[in-house]
């Protein structure tokens, strides 16, 4: 209250609405099929190596990487391959769909074994042959963040559990259900990667979660495989991105257009770290995942083990299904996620929540003239003039964008969300990240030509 | 059919329309003083100012063939606003023009609620004084005070005029604190508009850097050349002028420094103007001046973004 009123308060606090804290992952299985797109990542996707009636065991890859950015896709039920068709993702871009008609056996490949892992080179290929991406949403792929250039000295191995998005609740359940696996993953990626700390950040709505990782880490200490320190923060929006999490932690600054590893720091979900963990002892590749299905219309929300690839529309049938017409489903966080055209869409690597939205929910308020009252940029975790950018962007004005530092948005939706006038801020922003963006092309070219 | 729409998927309660209603509440216990004041006719005007402000809204957003927006309430504030800052002698028909003008010549001329670089209420107020000054210059009060017979309104100085003429006739400070004496209906009772200031600073409707920097300059102001600063703190338009005019959202600056700059620059202003001008009052001229610079002030203050590097100068 005291920082409402002196206007000193940046972060937002949205209802957190984190009803399903308490429910168990429950996994959900006997799916008829899987739709499983060969790109799933930040960065070029796979090109298929089955074909049409191939058949597939639970962890047999499904596509060869493009270039040294891309992961591997596996198959996440054994059984038919029933197509490969190219098709549009959620998006908007194209890929590969591999289609695989269950034979309900769950057969598990020959080819999953526990990795030999025993260098640095060596622990980096297997997180990278477990397909692994990173699972707090962004799906940037982990072998890529873990192996910075030789010149940025990383010291700090930062582990978001900070789960500030509302609805989400699962890394709040891995970690609950698995501390001690947690701060595992996060000891060994850093003892492969060099790192010498390692701080998990955790907000303060998640008592029990931070309890059970002060736990496993004391434990951790006591048997002498590693210190990690659990740092509770305030629970508020966006605790979880990353450049704001780096500046909780340890007070260091990501420069603008640079990324953790320029202030020796390399951020992790906890899941992904925790699933480091689980690989290197089975080395069953990122088949399942496991993600929080909430909202208005879903009768019995909960947190689910689901194979990746099968349909939203599955999930929820197999979950209890619905009580009211789903009007909108979004995956991931309301703030973040990424509103889907289709029920039958597959859960993706990098979904952590299925949310199903009653009309009242679907519905969004009506934009009106902005009143200059400056919630926008007070919500700002990067101190952006959210409303000036949202006017120059709907000017197309690239070089007032350009001089009003655009491209530092972290696109956290806060601005949005604050505003009492309900204008589309950050998606307004959004585009006028793009046409600076299309400015320096368009500069570089003629600069080039000239 | 499933909707599809760029995140963030959630909005918070906060509308417009919800602010100027947080801004009326605040305004409430003004109105209940000014009416003990002042009589009914008080009342009456602050009613009258608003309808009349919705009144010229809607026909102005009609006329303009625009989505109306009568409904966010901002025309209500304005007339509040502006009936406040006028005495209770005031004929109706001038207190019309003033609506008119601050509605449809600084506020929908300019674009609307949100496009207007001045303040309506303060800007209707000045063009008012100048053009009705005979009409709007006489200020009346209620002879007697609550709990006594019914009274009638006589004419009496108001503090600064008393002020500025030399004069030590002056009400006792209780009565300064309480409104117990001539002048603007909504500005003399301290008491009513404190309680509506940390309604609106409990609230977050409002932050307290340009309240407090706009009071302190003037303060500072007063003390520096030996006015009886109490007096000035008390009198006029500067405690209505802190809460619900330096912190206009639309115009005034969003930054902190750049409210703390609008604060001291209103409050230097008023100091001169009330010091060394023929006029008793001078928040109204400091405020459209501050506006006029506000752009300015927030181009300013704009913060570097976090991690951000200067752009260099072209």
């Amino acid at each position: 209250m005291k920082m409402k009123w002196l206007g000193l308060s940046r972060a937002i606090h949205p209802a957190d609405k984190k009803g399903t804290a308490g429910l168990a992952i429950k996994p959900l299985t006997g799916f008829s099929r899987v739709t499983i797109p060969l790109d799933m990542q930040i960065g070029p996707g796979c090109e298929a190596i089955v074909a049409k009636g191939d058949h597939v065991d639970i962890g047999d890859p499904l596509g060869k990487p493009l270039g040294a950015w891309c992961v591997p896709v596996h198959a996440s039920v054994s059984g038919e391959v029933e197509s490969v068709k190219k098709e549009i993702l959620s998006d908007g871009t194209h890929t590969q769909y591999v289609t695989i008609i269950s034979d309900g056996k769950d057969t598990v490949s020959e080819l999953v074994k526990k990795p030999v892992v025993t260098d640095r080179e060596s622990f980096l290929e297997a997180v990278r042959a477990s397909g692994l991406v990173g699972l707090g949403g962004a799906a940037f792929p982990t072998h890529i963040k873990l192996n910075p250039p030789p010149d940025k000295k990383v010291d700090t191995l930062i582990v978001n559990a900070a789960e500030c998005e509302p609805y989400i609740t699962t890394d709040n359940r891995i970690i609950l259900e698995n501390a001690d696996d947690c701060i595992a993953g996060a000891l060994a990626t850093a003892h492969w990667c060099g790192i010498e700390t390692v701080v998990i950040g955790i907000e303060d709505n998640k008592k029990e979660a931070a309890a059970a990782l002060k736990e496993a880490a004391k434990r951790a200490k006591s048997e002498g495989r590693g210190t990690v320190e659990v740092k509770v923060l305030p629970t508020s929006y966006p605790t979880g991105a990353e450049k704001v999490l780096i500046q909780l932690i340890n007070g260091r600054i990501v420069p603008e257009g640079g990324l953790p590893a320029d202030v020796g720091v390399i951020v992790q979900n906890v899941t992904t770290l925790w699933f480091i963990a689980k690989y290197l002892e089975t080395g069953m590749p990122l088949v399942k995942k496991w993600i929080t299905l909430d909202g208005g219309a879903v009768k019995t929300p909960g947190n689910f083990e689901v194979p990746i690839g099968g349909t939203i529309e599955e999930v929820i049938e197999k979950a209890g299904g619905l009580k009211a017409e789903a009007k909108k489903i979004i995956m991931g966080g309301p703030m973040m996620g990424v509103a889907v055209d289709d029920i039958t869409r597959p859960i993706l690597k990098h979904n952590n929540a299925i949310l199903v939205f009653t009309e009242e929910e679907a519905t969004l308020p009506e934009e009106s003239a902005c009143i200059q009252c400056g919630r926008c940029f007070r919500a700002c975790p990067m101190k952006l003039m959210p409303a000036a950018l949202d006017k120059a962007a709907r000017a197309n004005n690239a070089d007032e964008l350009e001089e009003r530092h655009v491209l530092n948005c972290i696109e956290c939706g806060s601005c949005t969300y604050v505003c009492p006038a309900k204008r589309y801020l950050v998606q307004n922003i959004r585009n006028g990240k793009a046409l600076v963006r299309a400015a320096r092309a368009a500069a570089r070219e003629k600069g080039g030509q000239s | 059919m499933l909707r599809v729409s760029a995140s963030p998927h959630i909005r918070d309660k906060v509308t417009t329309r919800s602010v100027m209603l947080y801004v009326i509440i605040a305004l409430v216990p003004v109105i209940i003083a000014s009416t003990f004041i002042f009589g009914w006719r008080a009342l009456l005007l602050f009613g009258i100012s608003a309808a009349s402000a919705s009144f010229f809204e809607a026909i102005a957003r009609v006329v303009m063939k625009r989505k109306q927006t009568v409904g966010d309430l901002s025309a209500v504030v304005t007339g509040l606003l502006l009936a406040a800052s006028l005495p209770v002698d005031c004929p109706i028909w001038i207190l019309l023009i003033g609506n008119f003008v601050a509605i449809v010549v600084i506020k929908q001329m300019f674009g609307g609620l949100g496009d207007n670089f001045a303040n309506p209420a303060v800007t209707a107020r000045i063009v008012l004084s100048v053009s009705f000054t005979a009409q709007i210059s006489t200020f009346s009060v209620l002879g007697k005070h609550i709990g006594e017979a019914a009274t009638d309104l006589v004419s009496s100085a108001t503090p600064l005029g008393i002020v500025k003429q030399g004069q030590t006739s002056l009400p006792s400070t209780l009565d300064l604190f309480l409104g117990r004496h001539a002048g603007c209906i909504g500005e003399t009772s301290v008491i009513a508009l404190l309680i509506g200031g940390v309604f609106l600073l409990a609230t977050g409707i409002i932050d307290i850097w340009a309240p407090i920097s706009f009071i302190g300059t003037t303060a500072l102001f007063m003390l520096a050349t030996g006015q009886d600063v109490l007096v000035h703190l008390l009198s006029g338009a500067l405690i209505l002028a802190a809460f619900f005019m330096v912190t206009d959202y639309v115009t005034t600056p969003t930054t902190i420094p750049g409210k703390i700059i609008f604060g001291v620059g209103a409050g230097l202003l008023t100091g001169l103007l009330r010091v060394y001008s023929s006029m008793p009052e001078g928040v109204s001229f400091a405020i459209l001046l501050m506006n006029i610079l506000t752009p300015h002030i927030e181009r300013w203050t704009t913060p570097l973004t976090v991690g951000g590097v200067k752009h260099a100068k072209s």
